[in-house]
């Protein structure tokens, strides 16, 4: 049950979404093609791959084949859509990434699966938290963490259509939609998910649920607290940021993903020079203890409670 | 197949500038890499004046054969190849590695008119290569696609990865040059990780296998223009060269890797090659 006594929503794989407005963009354009690494089944490609065989191209355990083979394709005139664990693709390959991909500035798009701890139990080498740190400083790469299965849905169409290099980040982990009403997808402009005064919690991917429902709860204890659903984390869509600082005074960043460098860093990285306001970042401070995904949310804060302690704790570094 | 003596005459010709030329950037510069551009300048003059289809003026012609420089650091041969092929005018050479000049030391494609991917970390060309031929076969389209890497180039392991799924593939639109001049950067390629025998690997790895003398115009006309249509698998050209070819002090010696010239060397330079 929600807070509110609500029944609880229901929680969707955005796999799903992923893989469904995928094979429907192939339908309609021969250009689109999926390279993987071995990685059909947990792409969740089986589908695209009966559909359009010759157009999944599997390159076998081979990442930085996998990624200038993608570049490849785009110099041939193909759309291709580079799938493998996130770990992975930008691990193994960020040469690749960085060289044939960014610098070259090749239309490939880059999907990131089971990114962050979706494999909490693996252990540090298959987390995926550096992904945003790495890829931030490329920046022709528009990175992407898409909140919930609408978002991803739209968030590959826009890939599709758009010329140039693209990261999404996506996840295994099962979310809610987000109960927004009249959205519109917008690379790189934050999202509106709670309107507030007090301070502003900035969350992307499979932590903006968790934001808006500790903003509800804060608002029964008399907060107001703005949410911002930062689906695109490069760019940064500052114009947002810098009004959350203005207006509210004081920033709590949410990501399933490493303090150091991505959204909270970047959030760091442009408050201070533009608007210094308290900013916490809740994320991962480094390495993380094997354990379940939900386990590994909890204990490092990625929670209702974990976001309110951090949204009390900037607050009293303003009043301080 | 015949190669007509006017083709080969030509391609001399267009090596022989292309060496002057690409010396004489590197000396005004004082940066390149001299001796890995002369071991290659041959196999390029022969690609773009002899074998490739191309259209300098419509530089993202779809159909239009590719060729990559995985060796992205030799790019005086890169660069004299690509303006002597008309992709762009002969005074932009002067350019070369100077403050924002579009002739990086390494080739980038958002600069350049010709550069079909960029290059430089090693190891690099040949996936790439591997995926514009993969498209190639997707569509049916009748391109080719050349790739020239280092001989040392080939320690990178993703070159390994590419020939796994280019010959599994059976891409046989795409053919793969090594430039075997048997150096790399600090001494001999046996030396640093012993590398013979390449021709059985490759034909391990599913490739149809062609041992040339990559200083032989003729040689190498006949090897590269021959018809991939049924050949069934990717070719792979190893071409034995001289590093530093066609300079009598630079040849064969490690240390021309990135040497560059002082005025008397230079000018030796241009008195030999005639």
């Amino acid at each position: 049950m929600a807070h509110d006594g609500s029944p609880t929503p229901r929680l969707h794989d955005c796999r799903n979404a992923w893989v469904e407005t995928l094979e429907a963009l192939a339908a309609e354009d021969e250009r689109i093609v999926a390279v993987v690494n071995d990685s059909t089944g947990s792409s969740k490609l089986g589908g695209f791959q009966k559909k359009f065989p010759d157009r999944l191209i599997n390159v076998g355990i081979a990442e930085q084949l996998m990624v200038g083979v993608g570049a490849g394709l785009a110099n041939g005139g193909r759309i291709p859509f580079v799938s493998a664990a996130s770990c992975f693709l930008t691990g193994r390959s960020l040469e690749q990434v960085k060289a044939d991909v960014a610098y070259a500035n090749f239309n490939v798009k880059l999907v990131g699966q089971s990114s962050g701890v979706a494999y909490g139990e693996l252990g540090a080498t298959h987390h995926s938290i550096e992904d945003f740190a790495w890829l931030r400083p490329l920046t022709n790469i528009t990175v992407i963490a898409p909140a919930d299965a609408w978002e991803t849905a739209e968030a590959v169409k826009w890939a599709a259509a758009h010329q140039g290099p693209v990261y999404l980040r996506l996840s295994r982990m099962p979310v809610p939609d987000l109960d927004i009403v009249g959205r519109v997808f917008t690379p790189g402009k934050a999202e509106l998910v709670r309107s507030g005064e007090d301070v502003t919690v900035i969350a992307c991917g499979t932590t903006v649920h968790l934001a808006a429902e500790a903003a509800d709860r804060l608002a029964d204890k008399g907060l107001s607290v703005r949410v911002l659903n930062m689906a695109t984390i490069n760019p940064l869509d500052e114009a947002a940021v810098l009004a959350a600082a203005r207006e509210t005074g004081a920033i709590v960043t949410v990501e399933e993903a490493s303090v150091r460098g991505g959204l909270g860093g970047a959030v760091a990285e442009l408050t201070a020079g533009e608007c210094p306001v308290p900013v916490e970042r809740l994320g991962f401070p480094g390495f993380v203890p094997t354990g379940s995904t939900e386990w590994l949310f909890e204990e490092y804060g990625l929670s209702v409670p974990g976001i309110c302690a951090a949204v009390r704790k900037v607050l009293a570094r303003v009043t301080a | 197949m015949t190669t007509k003596p006017e083709t080969v005459e030509l391609i001399r010709e267009k090596a022989l500038w292309m060496r002057r030329t690409a010396f004489g950037m590197v000396h005004k510069a004082q940066l390149g890499h001299p001796g890995g551009d002369f071991s290659a300048i041959d196999i390029l003059a022969t690609l773009y004046f002899g074998v490739m289809r191309y259209d300098a003026d419509r530089p993202e012609w779809e159909n239009r054969d590719r060729f990559i420089m995985s060796k992205g650091h030799a790019t005086g041969a890169l660069y004299t190849a690509l303006c002597a092929a008309g992709y762009f005018p002969e005074s932009w050479l002067q350019t070369y590695m100077q403050p924002r000049s579009m002739l990086n030391g390494h080739p980038n494609r958002n600069y350049l008119p010709g550069v079909e991917t960029n290059t430089g970390p090693l190891g690099h060309g040949f996936p790439v290569a591997t995926g514009i031929a993969i498209a190639g076969q997707l569509t049916g389209a009748d391109y080719r696609t050349f790739v020239l890497t280092g001989d040392g180039e080939q320690q990178e392991g993703s070159n390994w990865e590419a020939a796994m799924t280019a010959g599994f593939r059976k891409l046989e639109n795409l053919t793969l040059i090594i430039d075997r001049n048997r150096l790399q950067q600090g001494q001999s390629t046996e030396a640093t990780s012993g590398m013979d025998p390449m021709d059985d690997k490759y034909r391990a790895f599913g490739f149809e296998v062609a041992m040339v003398d990559g200083h032989d115009i003729g040689a190498l006309l006949e090897v590269l223009s021959a018809s991939p249509r049924g050949r069934g698998k990717p070719l792979c050209v190893i071409a034995n060269t001289v590093k530093g070819k066609g300079v009598s002090f630079m040849e064969n010696q490690a240390k021309w890797h990135h040497g560059v010239p002082d005025d008397a060397q230079f000018a030796q330079a241009m008195e030999e090659l005639v």
